[in-house]
């Protein structure tokens, strides 16, 4: 706790819509509590846009838990800013100093088109889910929850990746705009469970291949791990990418051979 | 009992754990290769939406689901953090079928209905099923079974968690079933995309009108049935848990075209969020129940203590829930806790900058457990209490307030989750059902689950059936025109009033006045003053408001504003309803009905039933209906958690 208020300034990206072109306005903001939020921040810049008679800056975001995966913007170049593990909506303004420039854009990548300021349509991360981030389990028919034990390293192993909030940081973070770290996280958080077994490598296969069509290739840069809320390693990467390969063999298998 | 309520939920007969089965087999069908000629509308994609929706495709209904969320994935459902509960008794430690209901029906303060929760009990066991199946990581003990912990309310073990991200790892299950569905065909997915009104023809729901956020556009869905599973209205009070979006809209629209409101008044109050720290705050954090199975509660003895919490000796620290509560300790209910909290901080012994916590302490549990267990167990609630607050909880205790986090009240269902109109079922936090005044922690999320996986894929079934071969009303049909012109008229007048005033200032100017007079106690003096300020609240908000930007582009503050509209109407409600239940219950609480140390004092005699509201015009009096609730098996006493 802080009584001692800040004054920033505030370059922010703005467009009206898909098709329009965007520009940056610059703000002045004084009164920052180091106490609030960045979008706490946000608010109160656009309370006082619209007394100004000027369009609030637009942005995605909802539970301000760091859980929904909506919110997401470039602060100062780095996705989600300058705090390692957190997401825009947990950042507070304790991390920044008074007198800083801070800017803010959207995410940039091809696959994500901005729909207004900092709002972009973050649909083909839904795409890569249909292709196959799901096991075939219909309501009703599931034995006991106990009937399959699942060791507990396991069962961690699975949730690490499974905490992934499809926020679109990784996307946004990498130089070309590859999806890996999203795509492998749920691969693997389904590929590690004995549940997940029996359609692990059409998954692969479909979510890989689906991921490939909107987003850009992987060439190891790291910056995904670095700038996820979440802290997903990238050893899930390496993980899908040694189950693509498997899975393409056993696509090839021959008659009456079984695989693994 | 000799409350006569004019509104029945015909509840299937038989002994209480035959019910269901009666139900079932009763209830008429829909044969498979007929079901892909029925058109279902869900709104929401949370647990109680994306379960439903999922689970509808996979009978072969035809179904279209929409949601405001630019994902399914992004539903309310993904903050909660604690757990689910189910009676599947792998502890061993007495828990059944029947001790679940029997918690939820105490917990509820004997204001549910019977039936329904054992229903809800039953269908318990097999929710944890359908997810472990689905690929659910639960957590799990070292033999890689099950683990489970016991939560707020409960003396057994029976809640399963996914660390503190239960809420999301279930919610992605249905997610991940719903997409599935999508990618078969059986399921159209609408995201960002907002249900505006609900279309009744003949007394029936036909569809719902709806605008796309991105474009503006306004246009109607029509189906054989509706399904909203649009969460509670807790945002209200402007300050609360919820997600900024969460929102009533649905619900209320959906009420004023005839649904009965129920017990608007059961709003509750979660003991452990971290407290406001300043006037911008924009939503509060909870922090997930479950932190009480191993922090202790407590305030110093002393008023206005200026002591950091270190220097204050043990025997100047009141561990008042262990105190007042020596049987349940830290874990009573939800509702006890609150109130037990503000009391403290009412009397003077808050802490914090503000003076508006009290101590949530982990450091017994730190040094008889080692630091490394409590970590596995709350690190991830432990960093973001640190993120937020900037201080560092293995060293200095959490300090918590209670805050607004769900609503009990929702729209009136029956047995089968219909409501009064026919063709309109409301599912989750959106329905009254099920927890009576005052929901009990990790009962959220199995309610959810049971609603959209287990319930709703019969019971539509039953009012579907006869419908075999009508055709779904036309969406050029004047009902609809006429429901689209009005909404295109509300959006353009919000954009023609220009004022002064944010949507967001008005909202928490009514947020104020409700968390003041409607919040975790009121009086009829209080709802006397909170009903005369609201109404020239919303005259302001018709006047006054500024909503810039036009309809045919994203503009959120257009989307604010209609909802807070909405609130404005709603809110009024919810203080009626807690104006004519002159007594407590659960997380009603009048000031004028407690007893003599300060607990519910409820009424069973002239209140056990169900308030259910029929709405007569924005500021008119609604016309109260009343469904009388029977105790057959739990009989109503006094809830003692001591
Ligand atoms: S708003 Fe939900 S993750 Fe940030």
């Amino acid at each position: 706790m802080s009584d001692k208020q800040m004054r920033i300034t505030l370059t922010a990206w703005r467009q009206d819509g898909p098709d329009a072109p965007g520009r940056f306005e610059t703000y002045d903001v004084p009164g920052v509590s180091p106490d609030m939020s960045f979008l706490e921040m946000l608010d109160v810049v656009n309370e006082r846009l619209q007394r100004e008679g000027k369009e609030p800056i637009a942005f995605d975001h909802d539970c301000r838990e760091g859980i929904c995966g909506s919110c997401g913007m470039m602060i100062n170049g780095q996705a989600h800013g300058p705090e390692r593990g957190t997401a825009t909506c947990q950042l507070h303004m304790r991390k920044f100093r008074d007198g800083d420039h801070v800017t803010i854009e959207p995410w940039r990548a091809a696959a994500f088109p901005v729909i207004r300021d900092l709002i972009v349509d973050r649909t083909a991360l839904d795409r890569i889910i249909e292709s196959g981030g799901y096991i075939s389990a219909p309501t009703g028919g599931a034995p006991d929850a106990n009937l399959i034990p699942i060791p507990k390293p396991v069962a961690d192993a699975a949730m690490d990746a499974a905490a992934c909030i499809g926020c679109g940081a990784c996307v946004a973070a990498c130089p070309n705009g590859a999806a890996q770290l999203f795509t492998a996280a749920k691969v693997q958080h389904l590929n590690l469970l004995p549940q997940g077994q029996a359609e692990r490598w059409d998954r692969t296969i479909n979510m890989v291949e689906t991921m490939e069509e909107y987003f850009g290739s992987c060439t190891l840069h790291r910056e995904c791990e670095a700038a996820c809320p979440k802290s997903i390693s990238i050893d899930f990467i390496a993980l899908m990418n040694r189950d693509y390969a498997k899975a393409q063999l056993a696509q090839r298998r021959l008659v009456g051979q079984t695989f693994p | 009992m000799s409350i006569r309520g004019d509104l029945v939920a015909p509840v299937p007969p038989g002994p209480l754990e035959d019910k269901w089965d009666n139900h079932r087999f009763s209830i008429k069908l829909v044969n498979p290769a007929n079901k892909r000629r029925f058109e279902i509308i869900v709104v929401g994609t949370g647990l109680a939406g994306a379960s439903a929706a999922a689970t509808l495709g996979e009978l072969g209904y035809n179904v279209k689901v929409i949601t405001f969320h630019d994902s399914p994935r992004r539903a309310h459902s993904i903050a909660a953090q604690g757990g689910i509960n189910a009676a599947k008794n792998y502890k061993n430690d007495g828990d059944s079928v029947y001790r679940l209901f029997y918690d939820t029906i105490k917990g509820g303060d004997y204001r549910a209905r019977e039936a329904n929760v054992y229903r809800l009990a039953q269908i318990s066991v097999d929710i944890i099923d359908q997810c472990v199946a689905q690929g659910v990581p639960f957590a799990r003990e070292y033999g890689g079974l099950l683990d489970n912990r016991s939560f707020g309310g409960a003396q057994v073990s029976r809640t399963f968690y996914a660390r503190g991200q239960t809420g999301q790892q279930l919610l992605l299950g249905a997610y991940q079933a719903l997409m599935r569905q999508v990618h078969l065909g059986t399921v159209t997915l609408i995201p960002r995309t907002e249900m505006l009104d609900l279309v009744v023809k003949d007394g029936r729901a036909a569809g719902v009108v709806c605008r796309d956020l991105n474009t503006g556009e306004i246009y109607s869905l029509s189906g054989h049935a509706v399904v909203l599973a649009t969460g509670g209205y807790g945002n209200v009070f402007f300050l609360s848990t919820n997600a900024k979006n969460s929102n009533v809209t649905a619900a209320w629209r959906a009420a004023k075209k005839g649904a009965y409101f129920a017990n608007p008044c059961y709003t509750q109050i979660h003991p452990t969020c971290i407290p406001a720290s300043d006037d911008f705050q924009s939503k509060l954090t909870l922090m997930s129940e479950s932190l009480r199975n191993d922090g202790r509660i407590w305030v110093p003895k002393q008023i206005d203590d200026p002591r950091s919490p270190d220097q204050i000796p043990e025997d100047e620290r009141d561990y008042y829930l262990e105190r007042r509560y020596p049987a349940f300790g830290n874990l009573v209910p939800r509702d006890v806790a609150s109130r037990a909290a503000k009391r403290e901080v009412d009397a003077g012994r808050g802490v914090g900058p503000l003076k508006n916590g009290v101590y949530l302490d982990f450091s017994d549990a730190i040094r008889r457990l080692g630091r490394n267990v409590i970590e596995e167990r709350y690190g991830n609630l432990f960093e973001m209490y640190e993120r937020i607050t900037g201080e560092d909880p293995y060293v200095v205790p959490m300090r918590i307030y209670p805050a607004v986090h769900y609503t009990m009240g929702g729209l009136w269902v029956d047995y089968n989750l219909m409501s009064n109109l026919p063709g309109l079922f409301v599912l989750g936090e959106a329905n009254f059902s099920d927890h009576g005044a005052n929901r009990l922690g990790a009962s959220a999320l199995m309610q959810g689950l049971a609603d959209g996986y287990f319930v709703i894929p019969y019971t539509i079934g039953d009012y579907l059936a006869p419908m075999l071969g009508e055709r779904p009303v036309p969406v050029d049909d004047p009902v609809f025109r006429e429901a689209e012109q009005a909404v295109s008229d509300l959006t353009r007048r919000l954009l023609s009033i220009n004022g002064k005033r944010t949507v967001d200032d008005i909202h928490r100017e009514l947020g104020k006045v409700l968390w003041d007079n409607c919040g975790m106690a009121r009086s009829e003096q209080s709802l006397q003053k909170a009903l005369a300020e609201i109404p020239a609240i919303r005259e302001e908000f018709w006047k006054n408001v500024r909503v810039l930007g036009g309809d045919e582009t994203r503009n959120q503050a257009l989307e604010k504003a209609g909802r807070v509209a909405d609130f404005l109407e709603f809110g009024e409600l919810m203080c009626i309803d807690a104006l004519h239940r002159n007594e407590s219950c659960g997380g009603h609480f009048r000031e004028e009905y407690q007893t003599e140390d300060g607990e519910a004092l409820r009424d069973d005699e002239n209140f056990a039933y169900v308030a259910a509201w029929e709405f007569t015009g924005t500021g008119e009096q609604p016309k109260l209906h009343r469904e009388a609730l029977e105790f057959e098996y739990v009989k109503p006493s006094t809830r003692s958690y001591k």
